[in-house]
């Protein structure tokens, strides 16, 4: 909570002067009836037009007060809230971007976007609210009944008895609707779900013949829909109903007590006009609060869903600085387990090895098998449950991440790209790479064809996503961009999947050529990948299953050559 | 024009609504008797006001008989009030769902064009969003416009019945209130649709980057990241703020004109009472009125923008329901439930735009049995094949024959059933692996559903998940990994038994051990069953009976493994380029 108070500083004065003035005007607009109760029971009585006339500039003035003050009001509010609503989203993305791969995982990126954009929305809309209606809400509903305790306290007891009845009336029916209408929400979901799946699977769903039960099923779930939908209308219409129908009953009790209380001379027909009007407040400013009670309770729900994030430490953070060992193998691991969760099952399992300047390491292994886990090791975006991973000498753990992170080029296995232009993308990492060195980084990963032909160049719109691009030109993108950086290591995760056997050979020869000093991992599933590289580490269900070259691992590893045989590699001799 | 159009859609939309004859009857009764009665009150309290006429002399019984008058009508106006909000509601929300399941029946009769040519988002937008934006724009329309009008009618002839020169001030008055409001509404429009438009290029942004957040990460861009979140930051604080002052302007505007049509209203009714023209117990109902005049003005206002945003939505809606649905089956096509599984293509032409034709006159022919592979570079029609083989789409020229019948004149769902396919595009429902597994045989055991299971070599990772057989599947499969999920389609079709089958890169996303495994299980499947094979991974094709090497469009060779490798054309050159390692 604190976390999130802070985005006030600055702006106190707008959020402590904001009600001040809406106060104003709600105390201005409970004088009206009151001035009107003088004119009727004073001006008309006397007939003194002169009275009535002076009163009745005298309610245009309260009127104008009460607008300007209320403007006022509005203006604060909106200065106030808006940057507040500002700040946080600030804060809150700031403090996202720190958290590390493992806790990106457990709020899932959805969780967050939300976070980020509806429960920031909801915060500052409360934020909003509060300044605008919090003071004047309760202040009407509570002002009014003082009022009529002023003018007359027995009838005043009838704005006490009946009150009660209607916050209670306004307390079930909202009691039974407001939890409803997530269930709602969530059946709209349902329908969402429904017609996305049957979009996306429409030839599948042709292919068996099963468009019926398809139309079937989504009827389901649309009249689910529509009987809660009306089951809800029923209760929810009742309130202005009924709320409506005990205020008139009040004033029923109202002018029967005022006229009998007239009789006595304890009463005037102004005075009971001035209660009539004041009932009517009442349940104005009661409905009101009723609103603005749902609104709190859901901006507080998001106030505690963004606190949740910001409370959350990251888990990893700088190291104390790192002396990098001159000499050093670029890479080590020593006996490193991992596992997501702590207590869960290892991923990772007593890896050790160590890779030296310049050389160029293969990860093979079935899906699932550890490969992509054991390169984000390096990176540092998860930390090791035990062991150590090295880098020139240094645990990943000394350095401070962005110098860490300086070093190494990925190239993920899933070819993700940003919208925007071309060079965006390639100097996500250099934000100062030169068009040269774009260029060059791009003939290398087999590129710049391709992207010479885009319209604009290095200037051409990538749609988000990469939509207009095929699978294959996003992984040369995502090669390109990580060669812009210059990194000391570069780690390619299956990246040329998409890539058809020619420009797969085309690039490695480019790779090994421009890339001599770098150390380079290639994580693939085709052997034929990997097969010259000057180490292989074999990976099975998290354990290494060999490590060596290509040859000898034929021999050693049983799995090494299991996955050669199945791709027609097993003999040396195949190779022409 | 436009009006004309959006009238058109309304009518539309009001054939929907005329059926229920019963909820509109309740819902006009309703508008009708309950907005006079409630208006009524007010005069009755001015009359019971008016029976007081000072100390020692009250009217008790007059008193009594309005207090009792307001009471009941009071009573009968809730109930009735009541009445109208459920009926209009029933009807908006029934109307709304036929429409969206009308929408939703015509998808699933459409060409598959539509389908693949229209964002699917969209179309999920328009299911489900537009539909309650009809739903809500009946409700509003039905349960304040007709009330609204009525409202002020009433109150209208009210006021001048009780006293003319007093109602022409409220009325000359008023209007100010309704000018006030449109030209804020207008104004805020504007600033609103910024603001969405800020709001949306925002979350766009904050998705973007928060799902590749590895990515900023691994390249350090945090900063550069953040530097433009600031930017996007800052304008939708820019377009969020104009749009909340102006539109908090409108609740203390129409206020402040409220209070001045009271205070003129009061005065000038005072005035007049003092020179007898009009009672006190008058001068208190006119005040009753003059305070709630401009509400149904503002409420109408108010509605009419949602009426538009329902007619936007009913009108997407529409489009949707009259796309064309596919061509029906001719009257006398053939229903086989089985074949034998000669296919034969002859001369086929097609193009999915007109002007750019894909498929160039395409001939071939499988015996009973035989295996045909399809391989060639990305976007030269292999898809496409199976496309039409299946009837996803219709040739544009040439004719393809299933056992010498053309597949024109074959029933689509019974030509479709002697097909089982498997993509490289996973598809699972949100439903159990039983389910999924069972999805073209539904009424099959579970032995059944295991036995496919175990042939696809799927049974083991089953029984590991939380609740084996009845685990949920969410959607896209997201707590199965991809080569898991192509296990549960290839399970789907060995328990679906087809007589042919079709698989376009159905092994692709899984690691060539497991492959193998699933090779030899679709081996099985394959045996005595003609089959059409794409796949990039030459290896494994090589035994195929008919080798189609296609490039844009045109089969560019045609034969068996050893006889294209002797050819030392395309395919030869492909299958080498597998193993050219950088020597």
């Amino acid at each position: 909570m604190k976390l999130i108070a802070q985005n006030f500083k600055g702006h106190y004065r707008e959020i402590i002067l904001g009600p001040l003035f809406k106060l104003l005007e709600a105390i201005l607009e409970l004088l009206v009836p009151l001035v009107m109760a003088n004119i009727i029971d004073v001006g008309i009585r006397n007939g003194d037009a002169a009275y009535v006339v002076k009163n009745g500039v005298i309610m245009l003035v309260l009127a104008v007060l009460g607008a300007a003050s209320a403007m006022v009001c509005q203006y604060f509010a909106a200065v106030a809230a808006g940057h507040f609503g500002r700040r946080l989203r600030k804060q809150v993305y700031h403090h996202v971007l720190s958290l590390s791969q493992a806790q990106l995982e457990e709020f899932g990126a959805g969780g967050l976007i939300t976070r980020l954009t509806n429960d920031t929305n909801q915060i500052q809309n409360g934020v909003n609210m509060a300044i605008r209606l919090g003071s004047r809400i309760p202040f009407l509903a509570v002002g009014s009944i003082v009022m009529s305790f002023i003018i007359n306290w027995k009838i005043g007891l009838v704005f006490l008895l009946s009150t009660p009845f209607i916050v209670l009336v306004l307390y079930l029916i909202m009691k039974r609707t407001v939890p409803r209408y997530s269930e709602i929400q969530q059946n709209q979901d349902i329908l969402s779900r429904l017609s996305g799946e049957n979009l996306e699977g429409t030839r599948v769903i042709r292919a068996f013949s099963r468009q019926q039960q398809e139309q079937e099923d989504f009827e389901k779930a649309g009249d689910a829909m529509s009987n809660i939908t009306v089951r809800v209308g029923k209760i929810s219409a009742a309130l202005n109903p009924i709320t409506t129908l005990i205020v008139n009953l009040a004033i029923v009790a109202i002018v029967w007590l005022g006229a009998r209380l007239a009789f006595n001379a304890a009463s005037q027909p102004g005075q009971i006009i001035a209660l009539v009007n004041y009932m009517n407040q009442t349940l104005l400013a009661l409905i009101m609060a009723a609103n603005l009670t749902v609104l709190f309770t859901r901006a507080l729900a998001s106030t505690k869903r963004v606190a949740q994030v910001l409370q959350t430490q990251p888990s990893i953070v700088n190291g104390p600085g790192a002396t990098e060992v001159t000499g050093a193998p670029a890479i080590a691991f020593n006996q490193v387990s991992f596992a997501y969760h702590q207590g869960g099952e290892a991923v990772l399992e007593d890896i050790s090895f160590t890779v030296a300047q310049g050389q160029t390491v293969g990860i093979i292994g079935g899906t699932g098998s550890g490969k992509t886990t054991l390169a984000a090791l390096i990176a540092r975006n998860y930390d090791v449950t035990s062991g150590e991973v090295l880098v020139n000498g240094v645990s990943v753990k000394q350095y401070a991440l962005h110098v860490l992170r300086a070093k190494i080029g990925m190239v993920p296995q899933k070819a993700a790209l940003f919208s925007g232009s071309v060079r965006r993308n390639l100097t996500l990492g250099a934000p100062t790479a030169t068009d040269e060195e774009i260029w060059q980084a791009l003939q290398t990963a087999q590129g710049a064809d391709f992207v010479k032909n885009l319209p604009g160049g290095l200037d051409a719109i990538i749609e988000e996503g990469g939509k207009n691009l095929s699978g294959g030109q996003k992984q040369r993108l995502t090669i390109a961009r990580a060669l812009v950086r210059r990194p000391q290591i570069l780690i390619l995760d299956d990246s040329s999947s998409a890539l058809d056997y020619a420009t797969d050979a085309a690039l490695r020869r480019a790779l090994k050529e421009d890339t001599q000093t770098m150390t380079t991992i290639m994580i693939s599933q085709r052997a034929a990948s990997i097969k010259n590289a000057d180490l292989i580490l074999v990976l099975d269900d998290g354990k290494l299953a060999g490590m060596g070259k290509h040859r000898q691992l034929l021999q050693t590893s049983s799995v090494y050559h299991e996955i050669c045989a199945s791709q027609g590699m097993a003999e040396p001799e195949v190779t022409p | 024009m436009k009006n004309k159009r959006n009238a058109g859609v309304l009518r539309r939309v009001m054939g929907y609504v005329t059926p229920y004859k019963k909820l509109l009857f309740g819902s006009f009764a309703g508008a009708v008797l309950s907005v006079p009665l409630a208006l009524a009150g007010p005069v009755f309290i001015g009359r019971a006001i008016d029976a007081i006429v000072g100390t020692g002399n009250v009217n008790f019984t007059g008193v009594w008989q309005n207090l009792l008058l307001l009471g009941l009508t009071a009573g009968i106006a809730a109930f009735l009030h009541w009445v109208l909000q459920v009926c209009t509601r029933k009807i908006s929300v029934l109307v709304a769902q036929e429409m969206r399941q009308q929408a939703f029946n015509r998808i699933n009769a459409a060409p598959l064009k539509r389908i693949d040519t229209t964002p699917h988002g969209d179309l999920v937008s328009r299911l489900v969003n537009d539909a309650d934006a009809v739903a809500e724009g009946l409700l509003q329309g039905l349960s304040q416009l007709i009330p609204g009008v009525l409202t002020i009618l009433t109150t209208l002839v009210m006021m001048l019945v009780l006293d003319v020169s007093i109602a022409l001030v409220v009325i000359i008055i008023t209007p100010l209130s309704i000018l006030f409001a449109r030209f804020v509404v207008r104004r805020t429009g504007r600033l609103f649709t910024k603001q969405s438009q800020a709001q949306g290029a925002m979350s766009a942004f904050v998705g973007e980057m928060v799902t590749n957040q590895n990515l900023l990460r691994t390249f350090g861009a945090e900063a550069v990241s953040e530097a433009e979140f600031d930017e996007n930051n800052q304008q939708y604080f820019n377009a969020n703020f104009k749009a909340t002052v102006y539109s908090s302007i409108i609740n203390p505007g129409t206020r402040f004109i409220n209070a001045v049509v009271y205070a003129a209203a009061g005065t000038f009714g005072a005035v007049i009472a003092i020179g007898g023209g009009i009672t006190v117990g008058g001068v208190s109902a006119f005040l009753a009125y003059a305070n709630q005049y401009t509400k149904p003005f503002n409420e109408i206002s108010a509605v009419t923008t949602q009426l538009q945003s329902a007619v936007a939505g009913a009108k997407r809606l529409f489009e949707v329901m009259d796309w064309e649905p596919e061509q029906p089956d001719a009257k006398n096509a053939l229903a086989p439930t089985s074949c034998k599984g000669a296919v034969e293509a002859k001369a086929v032409n097609f193009a999915y735009n007109p002007g750019r034709p894909l498929i160039q006159n395409f001939t071939t022919a499988a015996k009973p049995g035989q295996r045909i592979a399809l391989v060639g570079p990305t976007g030269c029609g292999k898809t496409t094949i199976i496309n039409l083989l299946m009837r996803f789409y219709e040739v544009d020229s040439g004719i393809i024959k299933v056992d010498d019948n053309p597949i024109t004149g074959i029933q689509r769902s019974a030509l479709r059933s002697l097909y089982g396919m498997v993509l490289q595009e996973t598809w699972l429902k949100w439903a159990t692996v039983h389910e999924n597994i069972a999805y073209g045989r539904p009424n099959a055991t579970r032995e059944q559903v295991v036995e496919a299971a175990k042939a696809a070599y799927a049974h083991s990772f089953i029984k590991r998940l939380p609740k084996g057989y009845n685990t949920i599947i969410e959607t896209g499969g997201g707590n199965l990994s991809a080569g898991q999920k192509q296990l549960l389609c290839i399970a789907r079709i060995m328990l679906a038994k087809p007589d042919m089958l079709i698989l376009d890169e159905a092994t692709s996303s899984i690691d060539t051990r497991t492959e193998m495994l699933i090779q030899k299980a679709l081996e099985k499947l394959m045996q005595g069953h003609t089959s059409f094979i794409v796949a990039h991974r030459l290896s494994t094709i090589q035994h195929a009976d008919i080798i189609l090497m296609m490039n844009a469009g045109k089969i560019v060779e045609q034969g068996t493994h050893p006889q294209l490798l002797a050819q030392n054309g395309y395919y030869a050159r492909l299958y080498n380029s597998q193993f050219s390692i950088e020597e």
